[in-house]
């Protein structure tokens, strides 16, 4: 065995060093130094990130015969990723040093680096077995994260419909894959392409159905959403928002990586229809859920559905407009609702409010908050100068490219009057921090350092993102 | 970048927004704000005057002062910026009606925030007029809505939640139209294998988008922006939205906002698509001669002095896109003379509605009576507001909405005809509303006592009427100016192109 291929795992065996660095310091420091911990795993995340970048431009190689291969999209989507996760890590830097998180607060960030590692694995890998390993070594550390707050009942019930689900999901995509392994009798992506010769029988279809559906539970599409709801409420706030944006945003990518390498030439016969059909029932179910809500985090959670939506039209054009197009929604996405999440989280750490109403005149005691809130809003509902409407123009855009196709048409105007019932329900937050009066609105109060400098960072990417061009021409280029 | 003076537009208004959020206390924000409007209308009086000297000087281009800057290169999107006379006329009359809000704003509670949004909104007004290329043209479209909803929903009154949240969906309901037909436009906007473009002088150049995609485009943008023109049956936003914001942003809304609608059925609508136009016009002609004499006769039987004009307003900007659809060079003069004239015109009523119920407390027609012995200057302005209204000779009303019905009567197809004349109903209609309001308002006896000891206008109430009056009577007195200014405009090939003169 040559093992010098080993270093094209290079983003890997950094984040396995920052892991065990991180796991390391938590085992061995005292109860004093204790205190360190999350700061030792936001700045090493921060090297990770920054290593990320330095590689960015290395071409593409592959490592064991082919099962795992990187590429400068590869790098670039996981840059993403970890920037994302560097500002989770951050905001919850205050929730983990609290009174009821300080005695585990190694383990929640030990379990999100495994996990990140495990969406690593998901993205690089051309061979379903390995693409396997990394879904679940993904799923299962965030059951444990999402039954993290022992003392909630909420979040117990959280863990268990998390788990069932995550299973539950790995067992029809394993079962769609063995299918797909008994027609093609190989699991490398291209090998499977090649063996199947563009013939759609029934087996392949019904094979293709249950990875779609495998794929639906993991990025929350109607109708396999019924999870996110609860999940997202129960779970820690931290973790909700890493639920929310990074798992989604690795998932999307492996979801394209699946579709176009290996379903490739079953684009226009099958897959292109049942996606079809998918994202116009999650955009419009996720929006009309999403109205009735009371819960900021549930809001959220069905806005997030409806924004999977979004996502997925940037693989149904089945072009290279759509992978930067989706890199570019990602990126965008993970700023516009990590900010909301640090509002919603610095309130929740300050006053245990996590209820619309209890956001009622919320500019007039905290200002900043509500302008934070106010811009991840219009940003997630796609108001000009904000990111947010830059990355939906531009999945709206590389739908329609090189195509004159009327369904298509249809598609992107559905998702685009969804748009507009998604920004009732966006209004309906920025209303009620701007425009009701309260009785006893929330008091007064000054968040953390790291809450404050995680919400900078994402209004810095809110407003910057679109307007600055840069970012998005160097995932086309990238792409390209 | 800088050395294009069109790029001011969007600049001073960015600049007077970090001016705001430095000011401390109520004289600065309203210097700031005064001081901004005031060099933003100079800078566009400047514009005109230039832009008719290059005029005279033989300059035949479509568009002067043309630039672009490329933004996202690889979808040929640019910051592309070019005006032409009907441009700086909207500059011009958003200016006028920026300086005159702020004086109508004057003691509006909040002041930064409530300025704050005014100005953004007025930077996706600058924006959207300077703006040639489709996408850059948008995105201030949809700067200029947002702010709407706060500014209706936090200095509102009345069912101020409703209607702000009616407006904001409602419009933006129509840029969702409007979005799917500009990428739509992008993607034909070339021969096949040449690049793409978002330019609005680039694709009316290339000509490229056939007939049968004209026919699905043309509907997708005239709805998307007829929905901010008001056009029946998407005019519902109109009544309720005017009738709960706050003075300056009715002014602004009603003065400007409603203008975006018509100006871009123009330049993206019938410009780039001008054989759709010239088939598809008939339905539109329909639902804008609705618009025309349906809001005349609801603003007849309204009580509430705000929803009688918002109805006027209708009426009237139907008739500006009643009048673009005629496809002939009169007509259209008309539609941007009305523009302009419906602009001064509303800003003025909006204004001084907003200074009688600052008074009186009630816009109830019903509940108020004789406040020409009480009010003499406000009801004198609004008689004469009204006289405008109603087309008295003299008045910008009279020139637009002569122009337009001669215009539109050129047209030599009897369904044309037949609908002109339905539409010219709508003068008879609109002198019954004006002079009911007159009547009931201004004249007879006092109906509240309590109404005796009020005060009639402060300066800066008579400073932002007065300004608003001239201008209206510049334009009633002066109208050959305007029509040189915008007939350097109507030669384009568009006409050529559907044979039509």
């Amino acid at each position: 065995m040559d093992y010098s291929q080993f270093l094209a795992l290079k983003q890997e065996i950094g984040l396995l060093i920052v892991f065990l660095l991180v796991f390391l310091t938590d085992t061995f420091a005292g109860k004093k130094s204790a205190k360190a911990v999350p700061y030792i795993a936001c700045i090493w995340m921060l090297a990770q990130t920054a290593f990320g970048f330095w590689i960015a431009a290395e071409p593409a190689t592959s490592a064991f015969a082919g099962m795992y291969v990187t590429s400068p999209v590869i790098v670039a989507i996981k840059n993403i990723l970890n920037v994302g996760v560097l500002i989770v890590l951050i905001q919850s830097l205050k929730w983990a040093n609290s009174e009821f998180t300080a005695v585990r607060r190694g383990e929640f960030y030990e379990l999100i680096l495994l996990t990140l590692f495990g969406m690593y694995l998901m993205i690089s890998s051309r061979h379903f077995l390995m693409f396997i390993i990394g879904l679940e070594t993904a799923s299962l550390p965030l059951c444990a994260l999402v039954a993290f707050d022992k003392h909630r009942y909420e979040s117990h019930e959280a863990a268990i419909k998390y788990i069932l689900t995550a299973v539950f999901s790995s067992a029809i995509l394993l079962m769609g894959l063995s299918f797909v392994y008994g027609l093609s009798g190989t699991l490398y992506y291209h090998g499977i392409a090649a063996a199947l010769h563009g013939n759609l029988g029934v087996m392949l279809a019904v094979a293709l159905a249950f990875v779609m559906a495998g794929f639906g539970f993991k990025l929350s599409l109607v109708p396999f959403h019924l999870w996110t709801a609860d999940v997202y409420q129960g779970a820690p706030t931290s973790v909700t928002a890493y639920l929310s944006v990074i798992s989604k945003g690795s998932a999307a990518f492996a979801f394209l990586v699946v579709l176009t390498q290996v379903f490739g030439v079953f684009y226009s016969a099958a897959w292109e229809w049942m996606l079809y059909a998918l994202i116009i029932l999650t955009i419009t179910v996720g929006n009309l859920f999403a109205i009735r809500q009371t819960n900021m985090k549930r809001f959220l959670a069905f806005s997030s559905i409806s924004q999977a939506g979004y996502i997925m039209l940037a693989i149904v054009g089945n072009n290279g407009m759509g992978v930067s197009a989706l890199m570019f929604y990602v990126l965008v996405y993970i700023f516009s609702n990590l900010a909301a999440f640090g509002v919603i989280g610095a309130i929740e750490n300050a006053t245990g409010k996590v209820n619309m109403t209890d956001y009622n005149g919320l500019y007039k005691t905290n200002p900043r908050l509500a302008v934070t809130m106010m811009l991840a809003m219009f940003s997630l509902a796609g108001i000009p100068p904000f990111a947010g409407f830059f990355s939906k123009f531009f999945v709206f855009t590389s739908t329609l490219s090189g195509t004159n196709s009327a369904a298509l048409y249809v598609l992107v105007l559905i998702a685009l009057i969804n748009t507009i019932i998604s920004l009732y329900y966006y209004l309906l937050v920025v209303k009620a921090m701007f425009i009701n009066d309260s009785d006893q609105p929330l008091a007064t109060f000054r968040s953390a350092c790291s809450e404050r400098l995680g919400m900078w960072v994402c209004v810095a990417g809110i407003i910057g993102l679109g307007i600055v061009s840069y970012f998005y021409d160097y995932l086309l280029t990238v792409v390209a | 970048m800088f050395s294009n003076i069109l790029i001011y537009f969007v600049v001073i208004p960015l600049v007077m927004m970090l001016g705001l959020a430095l000011c401390r206390n109520i004289k600065q924000i309203r210097a700031v704000a005064v001081t901004g409007s005031v060099a933003l209308t100079a800078l566009s009086v400047w514009l005109l005057i230039d832009y008719l000297a290059l005029r005279a000087a033989g300059a035949t281009e479509p568009m002067l002062w043309v630039d672009s800057w490329s933004w996202f290169a690889p979808l040929n999107i640019h910051l592309a910026v070019g005006v032409d006379g009907i441009s700086i006329a909207m500059l011009i009359l958003t200016g006028i009606i920026l300086i005159t809000g702020s004086f109508a704003s004057w003691e509006i509670p909040q002041p930064k925030e409530f300025f704050l949004w005014l100005i953004l909104l007025s930077t996706g007004v600058y924006g959207f007029f300077i703006s040639i290329d489709l996408f850059t043209m948008f995105m201030f479209y949809e700067v200029a809505l947002i702010p709407m909803y706060l500014l209706i929903g936090v200095w509102g009154s009345g069912n101020k939640n409703y209607s702000a949240m009616k407006l904001t969906l409602m419009l933006m309901g129509g840029s969702a139209f409007l979005m799917l037909g500009l990428i739509g436009i992008y993607y034909h906007s070339a021969p096949e294998g040449q690049q793409l473009t978002w330019n609005i002088l680039e694709i009316s150049e290339n000509a490229a988008i056939s007939l049968g995609w004209q026919k699905f485009l043309f509907p997708m943008t005239f709805v998307g922006f007829g929905v901010l023109g008001a056009m029946f049956p998407f005019h519902t936003w109109s009544p309720d939205g005017h009738a709960s914001a706050p003075t300056a942003v009715s002014m602004l809304h009603a003065g400007v906002l409603m203008k975006l609608g018509g100006y871009g059925c123009f330049r993206v609508a019938i410009y780039l698509m001008p054989q759709a136009a010239n088939e598809l016009a008939w339905i539109f002609l329909i639902l804008t001669g609705i618009s025309v004499v349906y809001g005349a006769f609801s603003a007849c039987v309204q009580n509430d002095l705000k929803y009688i004009n918002a109805y006027s307003s209708v009426s009237h900007c139907g008739l500006v896109l009643f009048a673009i659809l005629m496809l002939n060079t009169t007509a259209m003069t008309g539609a941007i003379m009305q523009m302009l004239s419906h602009g001064l015109m509303t800003a003025l009523f909006f204004a001084l509605i907003g200074m009688i119920y600052g008074r009186t407390h009630t816009r109830d027609i019903r509940e108020m009576g004789g406040m020409m012995q009480i009010l003499p200057y406000l009801s004198v302005c609004y008689v004469i507001a009204g006289m405008a209204s109603l087309g008295l000779p003299g008045l910008s009303g009279f020139v637009a909405e002569m122009t337009i019905f001669v215009g539109s009567f050129e047209h030599s197809d009897l369904f044309h005809r037949i609908f002109v004349i339905v539409a010219c109903s709508s003068i008879v209609t609109t002198a019954v509303y004006i002079l009911r309001v007159v009547g009931k308002l201004l004249y007879g006896p006092v109906y509240d006592q309590h109404h005796m000891s009020l005060t009639d206008a402060k300066w800066w109430e008579r400073l932002s009427t007065a300004t608003l009056i001239v201008s209206v009577a510049a334009i009633g007195f002066f109208p050959n100016f305007f029509i040189d200014l915008i007939k350097f405009t109507f030669s384009p090939d568009i006409f050529k192109v559907i044979g039509l003169n």
